[in-house]
C-alpha cells in the first residue's frame, strides 16, 4: 500500500483519471504506464458505470465505450494485477457506488488490496453514507477520498477533518467537464480544510490547459485532470499513447515551474 | 449519519454538490408539512385547482361481467392534467416557492409528470425545464407538445437508453449545475431522502381520501388495493393509509414487458436486487457487476429499473405483494375498461386493472377491490394503436 499523501511530497500533485477499457483494456494498461513515467503523481482508473451522474459528456460516453468493448470490473482487477508491481505512484479507483456494492463491497475492497489499489474515490457516496464503504476501505488498506464542492459551505470543515488521503475540492457546479473559467473561491474552501486539518487539497473539474493547471495548483496542494486527457483518448483511439503523454507532459512542466 | 431509511432502504447517495440542496429542502419540508397556512393553500390548491376529492366509482359492469369481489376505481385520471402526478406537482411547486426558488426541473417518463410540473410552473409563474428521454419524447409526442403550450421547454435525453432512467440521470445533473433558483421536482418515492418522503406524503391524500370514501359507501374497508407500480409513487399514495389495516391487501403491479423471464422487462421486484442508485439504496434491475439494465415497457411510466425504496421495504417486511404485469395483458386491460365502463385508463394504470381482472374472479362477492386508475388514456391511444399494428396518424 502507498499512502495518498505520498504524491504531494515535495511538489504540487498531478493527478489524472482516465476510464479503464476506453478505447480497450490492453490502451488503458499502457496509458497508466506511461503517465505515471511521464509526470503524474497518482492515477484515478475510472471503473466504467453505466449511468455515471456526476459526469459530462466526455466521460460518459467514455465510461458507454468502455462497457460496449465489453469491460468488467473482474477485467480491469487483472489488468491492475498485471501492472501494478511497475508503476511507483499511487493508484486509486473512481467509481459509482453500485459497481462497488453490486460486486459485493467486502470482495471488491478485498479484491482491490490483494492487487495493490491504494484508495477508492466514489461521488454518489456523501459524507453521511461513508459508513457503506468505510468499515471496508479500513479492513483492506485502502483510503476513502472525501469530496467538497463549491456548495458545501458548513460542511468544509466537518468533511476535512474526517478526511483521508486527499481532499478533492469539486471547483465548480455542474458535472465533470472542460471549462474555460473557473469562478469558485478555492482559496477560501482550502483555508477552511487546512484550518481543522493538515489534508493535501487537490482540485478538480474543469481544468484542463497547463494555465488552469498553474493557477489551480497555486491556490491548493494539487490540481487532477480527467476529461481534458479523455479527450484525447476519444479522439485518437488507440493511437492515443503519445498524444496523451505530450499533454502530461505540458501539465506537469507548467505545475514545476 | 444516514437519514431517511425504510428498513435498510433509501438514504442520501448523492453527489457532495447537492447535500447542502437536500438538506435545505429537508428543513423547509420539515416546518412546512405542520404550517397551517401551508396546508390551507395547498387544500385549496387541491379541491379548487385539480379538482379533488377525486371520486371513487363503483364499476358495477365490471363487477358483474367478472363476477367475483365488488371493484372501484379510485378516478385519479380525473384530476387536472390526467393523473395523480398533479397532487405531488402542486405541494412541491409550493413548497418551492416558499423556498423563494423561480426555476422548477424535473424528469419525466410517460410525461405526465412534466405535464403535471410545466402546469403548475406555468399556475405559479416559475420557469420551467422538462427532460425526457428521447424514445419517450417519441412515443408521447402529444405530451411533448402539451408542455410546450404551458410554457416549459422540454430537453431531449439522448444519453444512454434514452428514457426514463437517463431522464433523471440528466436532471441530477442539471441540478448540481444551477441550484440556487432551482428545485428539482422530482415526479416519483424516490431518489435521496427527503424526496421519497415528501412525494409519498403529498400523494397519501389519494389513500385517505379512498378510505373516507370507501367508509361512506361500504361502511368497511376494502379487502384490496391495487395500483401499477414503476418508481411507485401512485402506488405508494394509495397504499400509505392502509398500512396499519393489515387486513387490507396491497397489491402493487410492475411491468413485465414482454416477460419476466425475456430481457425486455422493468419488474423490478421480480428480477432485481438490492442496490444503490439514484440517490437510494433499494431494489434495481442489474447486472452482476452493478450496471443498471436497460428496461423495457410499453409504458413509458412503468420503464424504469428501480423502485422506490419504502416500496422495498414493504416487500421485505411482507405488507404489500407485488406481481409482473406484462405488456400484452396491460394492453388488453386497457381495451377492457375503455369497453366496459366507457373510461379509457393510463396504460400505467391498466397494468393494475390487468390484476384485478385475475384476481376478482377469485374472490367471493362480499369482497371489496379499489384499483388506483392513476391516470387517463388518450395520452396512449397512438401507442395502443400502433401495438395492434392500426395506423393512425398522430
Amino acid at each position: 500500500m502507498i499512502k495518498l499523501n505520498q504524491a504531494f511530497r515535495n511538489k504540487k500533485a498531478f493527478i489524472a483519471f482516465i476510464t479503464a477499457g476506453d478505447p480497450d483494456l490492453e490502451t488503458t494498461e499502457k496509458l497508466i504506464c506511461r503517465m505515471a513515467e511521464s509526470g503524474v503523481d497518482l492515477i484515478e482508473i475510472g471503473i466504467p458505470f453505466s449511468d455515471p451522474i456526476a459526469e459530462g459528456t466526455v466521460i460518459q460516453e467514455a465510461d458507454l465505450r468502455a462497457l460496449a468493448g465489453g469491460t468488467t470490473t473482474e477485467r480491469i482487477f487483472d489488468m491492475v494485477e498485471r501492472i501494478r508491481g511497475d508503476i511507483s505512484v499511487p493508484l486509486v479507483f473512481m467509481t459509482y457506488c453500485n459497481v462497488i456494492f453490486g460486486y459485493g463491497t467486502e470482495k471488491f475492497t478485498a479484491r482491490c488490496e490483494a492487487i495493490g489499489m491504494d484508495g477508492l474515490i466514489v461521488p454518489d457516496v456523501p459524507y453521511e453514507e461513508k459508513e457503506e464503504l468505510l468499515p471496508y476501505c479500513r479492513a483492506h488498506g485502502l483510503e476513502l477520498v472525501s469530496l467538497v464542492a463549491p456548495t458545501s459551505h458548513d460542511r468544509i470543515k466537518t468533511i476535512a477533518a474526517n478526511a483521508e488521503g486527499f481532499l478533492y475540492i469539486v471547483s465548480s457546479l455542474g458535472v465533470t467537464g472542460v471549462r474555460s473559467e473557473i469562478t469558485t473561491d478555492i482559496g477560501q474552501i482550502v483555508s477552511l480544510a487546512k484550518s481543522v486539518s493538515d489534508i493535501p487539497c487537490a482540485v478538480g473539474f474543469g481544468i484542463s490547459t497547463p494555465e488552469q493547471a498553474k493557477a489551480m495548483a497555486d491556490k491548493a496542494d494539487g490540481i487532477i485532470i480527467g476529461s481534458a486527457i479523455v479527450r484525447i483518448i476519444a479522439k485518437y483511439g488507440r493511437d492515443c499513447i503519445e498524444p496523451v503523454t505530450e499533454y502530461i507532459r505540458s501539465i506537469a512542466a507548467a505545475l514545476a515551474d | 449519519m444516514s437519514k431517511g431509511r425504510f428498513g435498510i432502504h433509501g438514504g442520501q447517495y448523492i453527489p457532495e454538490t447537492l447535500m447542502n440542496a437536500v438538506n435545505d429542502l429537508e428543513k423547509a419540508y420539515n416546518f412546512y408539512k405542520n404550517d397551517e397556512q401551508f396546508n390551507r393553500e395547498l387544500t385549496a390548491l387541491y379541491n379548487e385547482y385539480a379538482g379533488r376529492p377525486s371520486l371513487l366509482y363503483y364499476a358495477e359492469k365490471m363487477t358483474n361481467d367478472l363476477g367475483g369481489a365488488k371493484i372501484y376505481l379510485k378516478r385519479e385520471d380525473l384530476n387536472h392534467t390526467g393523473s395523480h402526478k398533479v397532487n405531488n406537482a402542486l405541494g412541491q411547486a409550493l413548497l418551492a416557492k416558499k423556498m423563494g426558488k423561480t426555476r422548477l426541473i424535473a424528469e419525466t417518463g410517460a410525461g405526465q409528470h412534466g405535464v403535471a410540473t410545466a402546469t403548475v410552473a406555468a399556475l405559479m409563474g416559475m420557469e420551467c425545464e422538462i427532460f425526457m428521454g428521447k424514445v419517450d419524447c417519441e412515443r408521447q409526442a402529444l405530451n411533448v407538445y402539451r408542455m410546450e403550450l404551458l410554457g416549459a421547454k422540454v430537453h431531449p435525453v439522448t444519453s444512454g437508453t434514452m428514457t426514463l432512467k437517463d431522464a433523471v440521470n440528466e436532471t441530477f445533473r442539471e441540478w448540481v449545475s444551477r441550484i440556487d433558483d432551482t428545485h428539482y421536482l422530482l415526479g416519483s418515492v424516490m431518489g435521496p431522502h427527503p424526496f421519497p418522503t415528501i412525494v409519498r406524503d403529498f400523494q397519501a391524500v389519494i389513500s385517505r381520501e379512498i378510505k373516507a370514501q370507501i367508509l361512506e359507501k361500504e361502511g368497511r374497508l376494502p379487502d384490496a388495493v391495487i395500483a401499477c407500480v414503476g418508481g411507485g409513487s401512485n402506488a405508494i399514495g394509495a397504499f400509505y393509509n392502509f398500512i396499519e389495516d393489515q387486513d387490507v391487501r396491497l397489491i402493487g403491479c410492475e411491468a413485465a414487458g414482454l416477460g419476466v423471464d425475456r430481457p425486455e422487462n422493468a419488474a423490478t421486484m421480480a428480477n432485481g436486487r438490492l442496490g444503490i442508485f439514484h440517490g437510494m439504496k433499494s431494489y434495481f434491475c442489474q447486472d452482476e457487476f452493478g450496471q443498471i439494465a436497460p428496461v423495457y415497457s410499453i409504458s413509458a411510466g412503468l420503464d424504469y429499473p428501480g423502485i422506490g425504496p419504502e416500496h422495498a421495504n414493504l416487500r421485505d417486511t411482507g405488507r404489500a405483494e407485488y406481481v409482473p404485469i406484462t405488456d400484452e395483458e396491460a394492453v388488453q386491460a386497457f381495451e377492457y375498461l375503455s369497453r366496459t365502463e366507457g373510461i379509457i385508463p393510463a396504460i400505467e394504470s391498466s397494468h393494475a386493472v390487468a390484476y384485478a381482472l385475475r384476481l376478482a374472479p377469485t374472490m367471493n362477492k362480499d369482497k371489496i377491490i379499489v384499483i388506483n386508475i392513476s391516470g387517463r388514456g388518450d395520452k396512449d391511444v397512438a401507442a395502443i394503436a400502433r401495438y395492434r399494428g392500426v395506423d393512425i396518424h398522430d
